[in-house]
């Protein structure tokens, strides 16, 4: 992976540099020494790494707004952080930069259950928000798989989703307003407590604007009330294409589950000797929950039960009880961490029409044979949002290229039928070079105008989301 | 100018030598009048692709919304933002079409459950100011590849591009409905009452008062409409008596007139539309100008007040958090809430990248 050329200028002004910052801030919270900025050399990606200039760690919005100020006037450049569980290299680093760290803020500034809403410091895990509330019967709802570890300001930079946005919608559809340091220091407030904004939709743009615009201190997030429970059904399949068509049959029925979740054989396998679930062995598998009262959950069981059964399932089990409904989600929960245990693997987020699931499933799999290396399919099959996990070694020189190369591949392929490259981890530098394939360059020139205005100089976390020749004059400017 | 196609826009803007109207179905006459030429889009009509199965359907911008709802209809599916119709409240005629529900970012009550229709826009394609096409987003429901110019361009009102197409999510219809009602409740109780609602576990899909009566709608299976309006009525009786209202055709009629804000069609003087938390909504209701009248939608997070024409109801309210939109009327104010100083500045700088010559329904949100 390719990353602009550090700016020796930059890296020979350090100690300068740390001690402009070490006047804003207290001195333990500018970490320049090179063994302890390691810690920041990379993210969730971890194929690549760099150590930065050095790491910040401020505790306010006002120490943000300092950081920035001095950054923008020295033209350093600057990668903001959440908790680094970016799986794209959206936190990565390049010698020449500022790490900017928000895990000091993680306060819980306002709680309003009449309003439903609660406002908190970015630097809070994604998991401590539902923390919070959830006493009083409350939660967040967008769920990515690292919530114990994710911060609310890389949610918000990536835009993430999780198992259960079929029904609760992303990061962008719960977020009302932030507080945003701009990259000259200026502190904006966008949005709040209350709905739809008129004027121009800037928060919608910041959402998913991977820090490349301002970095968000403080955000305001819709929280709901907990359902009364909630109940998984497992089905197993002989064919990819006939749990897809279930799939299809059951939103065209009006159920609309709060997650359908498909796996593939390879993937059962792993998956089922790592956690022992009891999963059938078959080629498709899917976990469909649904949400309510007791009764509620029964009445929309049967619906999706009838359906599943026009599809002569190899198995189809319903939880009764929590227990069964434990282990009907241990499989799929450990999905990711079996894989780990046997392999190094690449997980690619694609995104497709679910009509267009089996040819792309086909696809994948003429891929794997292509390129000699096996991948299992676990996602979210209500939203098409695609979780090929590739299988390479990466102690084995070339497979890592290799592997790059079959994911790029796939993509390409989700692209081709209607779909995006990322539909949840976002674009970082993993899929910033493959950014022509979806778009055109009128397109990306459109994109790389919102951050002229919010960003004329090009500092914040720019070496990413754009194709670096593309971006190569901004860049330089 | 009517253009036919996307090509044939891109030409129009192109051509242009001075400001241009851009115009859906000319229902929705919000914001300062445009100078220019009128360029409606209604030439570039029909749905591009409809997979009930994947829940998307693609549409040209100047489609009406009718055909699009019929379509779905079919498939017993439904735009589920529920998009209010502005014809009655603002006596326009003409054909509402989904480029200006985009454009407006037009939502009805059950926003407040599934969100707006920003919330529901997976896809757009537009011409910009200097006559290029572009595109950003697509047809799958999840997306966050590249920056989210969908968002952007839903509420700009056109003056960032035209839309030649939009890409929706939609959702099924839901087998049946009830509404529980309470009577002769005060703004104070009648938001305490929803605000109860919608912190409850009984997913409810539209909270609206109209000065008198407080409506809640719940959706979904026979059985469970059942089970939550009985959960309802008991949770609620702590507001005063609560009616239940099963009949699912007369609930639906009554949420198409909160969605169409006819409570204040016959209403004189300005209508103000402000988006508000639902806490601060009943202080706000009171210190409302003598002789006005309102509805609250969304919990109390909107209100729709017809006040005295001519009021600055901002100046006259003072400092509120919210965000208030004059709809409808005389009062010589800006329509959209000002913006601070460095917002005003962001918007002012995306403008002109978008539209250099600043030709786009040149100060319609000004």
């Amino acid at each position: 992976m390719e990353m602009p050329t550090p700016n020796a200028a930059i890296i020979s002004r350090k100690a300068q540099i740390v001690e402009r910052l070490r006047e804003v801030l207290p001195d333990d919270a500018v970490i320049d020494d090179v063994a302890e900025t390691r810690a920041y050399e990379c993210d969730g990606l971890s194929a690549y790494r760099c150590p930065p200039l050095c790491a910040v760690l401020p505790a306010s919005t006002q120490e943000v707004s300092a950081v920035l100020k001095i950054c923008h006037e020295l033209d350093i450049p600057v990668v903001p952080r959440g908790s680094g569980t970016s799986l794209a290299g959206g936190a990565m680093p390049t010698a020449d930069a500022v790490i900017l760290g928000v895990a000091k803020l993680n306060d819980v500034l306002e709680t309003s259950y009449e309003d439903r809403m609660i406002r908190v410091q970015t630097g809070r895990t994604n998991l401590s928000v539902t923390g919070a509330v959830e006493t009083d019967g409350f939660f967040y709802a967008p769920d990515p798989s690292s919530q114990l570890a994710c911060a609310i300001a890389g949610n918000i930079a990536m835009n993430s989703g999780g198992a259960h946005c079929l029904k609760y919608g992303v990061t962008t559809n719960n977020l009302l307003g932030v507080t945003m340091v701009m990259m000259d220091g200026t502190v904006v407030e966008i949005g709040g407590a209350h709905l739809d904004s008129g004027g121009l939709d800037l928060l919608g743009v910041i959402c998913g604007s991977e820090g490349q615009l301002g970095v968000v201190t403080e955000a305001t997030l819709r929280i709901l009330h907990k359902p009364e429970g909630a109940r998984p059904v497992l089905m197993g399949f002989d064919s990819s294409e006939v749990a897809g068509a279930c799939v299809s049959d059951i939103i065209k029925a009006g159920v609309l589950p709060v997650a359908i979740e498909f796996m593939d054989r390879p993937c059962i396998e792993v998956c089922e000797a790592f956690a022992k679930a009891g999963y059938p062995m078959c080629d498709a598998l899917l976990i469909v929950e649904v949400e309510g009262s007791e009764a509620e959950i029964d009445e929309q069981l049967e619906k999706i039960i009838a359906i599943a059964k026009t599809h002569n399932p190899v198995e189809l089990r319903e939880a009764k009880n929590a227990d069964e409904a434990g282990r009907i989600w241990l499989g799929r929960k450990s999905a990711f961490g079996a894989m780990g245990q046997v392999n190094d693997y690449m997980c690619l987020d694609g995104t497709i029409p679910v009509s267009a699931l089996p040819e792309v499933l086909r696809g994948i799999q003429d891929l794997s044979k292509k390129f000699g290396l096996d991948v299992g399919n676990v996602f979210h099959a209500g939203d098409g949002n695609m979780h090929p996990l590739i299988l390479y070694n990466a102690n084995k020189p070339g497979d890592l290229e290799l592997c790059e190369e079959m994911g790029a591949e796939i993509l390409k392929l989700c692209v081709k039928v209607g779909g995006c490259l990322t539909g949840e981890h976002g674009v970082g530098i993993e899929k910033r070079d493959l950014m022509n394939v979806q778009f055109d360059p009128v397109d990306l020139e459109a994109q790389m105008a919102v951050k002229d205005v919010f960003d004329p100089k090009w500092l914040l976390n720019p070496a990413k989301v754009f194709p670096l020749e593309t971006s190569q004059t901004r860049r330089a400017a | 100018m009517t253009p036919r196609n996307e090509s044939e826009v891109a030409a129009a803007i192109v051509e242009s030598t001075g400001p241009v109207r851009v115009m859906g179905g000319g229902t929705r006459p919000i914001g300062r009048p445009v100078p220019g030429e009128a360029l409606s889009v209604a030439g570039l009509s029909g749905i591009s692709l409809y997979e009930p199965g994947a829940l998307t359907l693609v549409a040209q911008a100047g489609t009406p919304v009718a055909e699009i709802e019929a379509a779905l209809a079919k498939e017993n599916q439904r735009l589920a933002f529920e998009p209010m119709d502005h014809r009655t409240l603002l006596g326009t005629k003409g054909t509402p079409t989904i480029g200006g529900i985009v454009a407006a970012n037009v939502s009805g009550p059950r926003r407040i459950a599934v969100g707006a229709c920003r919330d529901f826009l997976l896809g757009v394609r537009f011409v910009d100011g200097a006559g290029q096409i572009v595109k950003n987003g697509g047809r799958v429901m999840k997306n966050v590849t590249g920056y989210d110019l969908v968002k952007l361009m839903c509420g700009a009102y056109g003056t960032l591009g035209v839309l030649t197409e939009v890409s929706l999510k939609v959702l099924p219809r839901t087998e049946t409905q009830a509404s529980l009602i309470l009577h002769d409740a005060t703004p104070e109780q009648a938001v305490a009452a929803m605000s109860a609602a919608f912190g409850s576990p009984f997913e409810v899909t539209g909270a609206a008062h109209d000065g008198t009566e407080t409506v809640i709608r719940i959706e979904g299976f026979t059985g469970s409409v059942a089970y939550r309006a009985g959960e309802l009525k008991k949770l609620l009786s702590a507001f005063g008596p609560v009616d239940v209202l099963d009949d699912a055709e007369a609930s639906a009629a009554r949420w198409r007139a909160m969605r169409d804000v006819t409570p204040l069609t016959k209403a004189d003087g300005d209508i103000w539309r402000i988006s508000v938390r639902p806490s601060a909504a009943p202080g706000m209701i009171a210190g409302l100008p003598s002789g006005s009248t309102y509805m609250m939608d969304w919990g109390g997070g909107l209100i729709w007040a017809a006040v005295p024409a001519g009021t600055d109801l901002r100046t006259h309210l003072g400092d509120t958090s919210g965000h208030m939109t004059l709809i409808r009327g005389t009062a010589d104010v800006p329509t959209f809430q000002p913006e601070a100083a460095p917002l005003a500045a962001l918007s002012a700088g995306l403008r002109a990248k978008f539209d250099p010559n600043g030709i786009l329904n040149k100060g319609i949100m000004g």
